[in-house]
């Protein structure tokens, strides 16, 4: 399986467009080998800025030097930039409409042993609640590459939050993505799984784990968080009649929060809510944590097995 | 150097606009007074020294200036309205609901380069516009003025070794030193002592003035010092002119009533007087 890192594409990307570019500016906050900038440092050093380990005024600055007309990156782990930096990404980025893309690296999870500290599972729910603030979670290279392109085209005041590991292609066609449109990659009418991030590979393994068993699931990648796309929640709600979101965050507020808020109000379906849970993550890689909370495929897999059969039961009892 | 009539016409001018912004904190109904009076000359000295154009607030020519203590707000729009940036009209709209003077100034009102009120972020903006105007090889100018007790939020000094790091010369930062803060003194509140060499050994060429000293505050603004960032240091009294609030700390945001506004008329008018 062809697997490529969101950060290595974006730092491919950047440097291959910065040299045609003289406004394009990378900020970083000693984080320059974990964003895997790689030469573009050396390369572009008047488009490199390296603010040392200053998360907060690493995003002030970078907000005043997009006011004056700079197209700026600033990049850091996302446990830092979404909660040291919450308030200069709401007052210097969002509120005063800088169009600043802050990327957050390393996120959810992808610390793995480094623990708490170093995880962000909160940044989705706290990014969310900015006003006027795009939240993205790139699920593959391709798509961190068409969502970078969108912003060099036309910025705005944007989270994005991607993962340490390289993660399965998914998409070939970068014309199929764009900010606020969610992609449906696989149809079926027992359930739908939205999620975003590098659990949609996971998700679209669960699906296939589940197509053996004769159950038909629809996978959408909610990759854009904000503005959420609600045409899409409505049409897989209807065709689907339950949902099921999965995600790399606190069960709390993050994408199942966003997801509900429109569900409750609007169409209800039997919803359930995946994510990490309230409590302290234990050590281990990502991958072992995911499985210890079976956000693994086959626990994937289990979990929309238990929703669909909410679902019948639901229907039997003509929804008492 | 300023001759005698030119201080003299700025120190009319000044007293005009403290009377001003007092009328208006009354108005509308409250204000960060104290902060708002300590300000008026560095404001004034400001307006009259930078490039910039009211007609033509985006001029690209101009100096850029962030109010980054931006509860002091009333000050600020006095004079934006003094200036002809916003009408008189719609400085009679503060306090009022829908106004676009809050009680932080913000992007929408023109003349204005930042959405300032939580402190501790106008160095940082400063330090961004200065960098990226070096980089665009232009020669406006960046001031920025803080207050005192916002010297406690650490992402100041986080700018400061950034300015120093990237040899912000394009820069001028104005601490507007009252010694107060909400709760007492900054030195009981929490030290800022001292501050001159705190400022210098983070990188900035500093001085320390009279903040109300016309002929002080413009050879400070004309300080210049290459490969370093400037910081003013402009001690002031806080509520400076209103007596009833100068130098008291319970007066960081209040309303004055109708005789303290007569009286502080009834001043000012006399200080013209004897300046005429």
């Amino acid at each position: 399986m062809e697997k490529e890192a969101c950060s290595s594409a974006f730092s491919k990307m950047i440097l291959e467009r910065a040299k045609k570019d003289k406004d394009i500016i990378v900020v970083c906050t000693d984080s320059r080998g974990s964003a895997k900038l790689g030469t573009y440092p050396e390369e572009l050093p008047d488009q490199f800025v390296e603010m040392g380990i200053a998360e907060q005024n690493a995003v002030t600055l970078s907000a005043g030097m997009s006011y004056m007309g700079k197209k700026v990156f600033v990049l850091g782990p996302a446990s830092f930039y979404s909660t040291r930096s919450a308030e200069q990404v709401k007052v210097d980025v969002a509120y005063s409409h800088n169009n600043v893309a802050v990327i957050g690296i390393s996120g959810g999870i992808s610390y793995g042993a480094l623990g708490a500290t170093h995880h962000s599972l909160q940044d989705i729910a706290l990014m969310r609640a900015i006003p006027d603030l795009t939240v993205e979670i790139p699920s593959d290279a391709t798509q961190m590459r068409a969502i970078i392109g969108e912003l060099l085209e036309k910025g705005r005041p944007v989270y994005i939050r991607i993962g340490r590991n390289p993660v399965p292609v998914i998409y070939h066609d970068p014309s199929e993505i764009k900010i606020g449109k969610a992609n449906r990659l696989i149809s079926g009418k027992d359930a739908a799984v939205i999620t975003c991030g590098q659990l949609v590979s996971k998700s679209l393994e669960a699906a296939a784990l589940l197509k053996n068993e004769g159950i038909v699931v629809t996978v959408v990648d909610m990759h854009t968080i904000k503005p959420l796309d609600t045409g899409m929640i409505r049409t897989v709600a209807e065709e689907c009649g339950c949902i099921m979101t999965l995600e790399e965050h606190s069960m709390y507020g993050g994408l199942g929060g966003a997801v509900s808020e429109f569900v409750t109000q609007n169409i209800p379906v039997p919803m359930q809510i995946c994510g990490i849970p309230d409590q302290d993550v234990p050590n281990g890689t990502d991958e072992e944590v995911f499985k210890y909370y079976k956000m693994d495929p086959e626990g994937i897999a289990e979990k929309i097995k238990s929703l669909i059969s909410r679902k019948n039961k639901l229907q039997e009892s003509g929804g008492k | 150097m300023l001759n005698e009539k030119q201080i003299k016409k700025l120190e009319i001018q000044s007293s005009e606009i403290c009377e001003k912004t007092v009328e208006l904190i009354y108005n509308g109904g409250g204000g960060h007074i104290g902060g708002d009076l300590s300000e008026v000359n560095i404001l004034v000295a400001l307006f009259n020294y930078m490039r910039h154009d009211p007609q033509n607030p985006r001029w690209e020519g101009r100096d850029y200036f962030i109010l980054s203590k931006g509860h002091s707000s009333e000050t600020y729009y006095t004079l934006l309205a003094e200036y002809g940036y916003i009408g008189k009209k719609e400085l009679d709209t503060y306090g009022s609901f829908g106004s676009v003077l809050g009680g932080h100034p913000n992007k929408k009102i023109p003349g204005v380069e930042a959405n300032t009120g939580s402190l501790g972020h106008g160095l940082g903006l400063a330090a961004g516009i200065a960098l990226a105007l070096k980089k665009n090889g232009k020669d406006n100018r960046v001031y920025v003025l803080t207050g005192d007790g916002e010297l406690g939020e650490g992402s100041n000094w986080e700018a400061m070794m950034a300015a120093a790091k990237y040899k912000l010369d394009n820069m001028t930062w104005i601490v507007d030193r009252n010694f107060l803060q909400i709760s007492g003194t900054t030195e009981a509140v929490m030290p800022l002592e001292n501050l001159k060499e705190k400022a210098e050994a983070f990188g900035f060429k500093t001085v320390e003035i009279n903040g109300h000293d016309f002929e002080q505050i413009f050879t400070a603004l004309n300080v210049r010092e290459e490969g370093r960032p400037v910081c003013i240091i402009a001690r002031t009294v806080k509520g400076k002119g209103l007596a009833c609030a100068e130098n008291k700390p319970e007066w960081h945001h209040k309303t004055p009533t109708k005789e303290q506004l007569e009286q502080l008329k009834k001043d000012m008018t006399e200080y013209r007087k004897e300046l005429a």
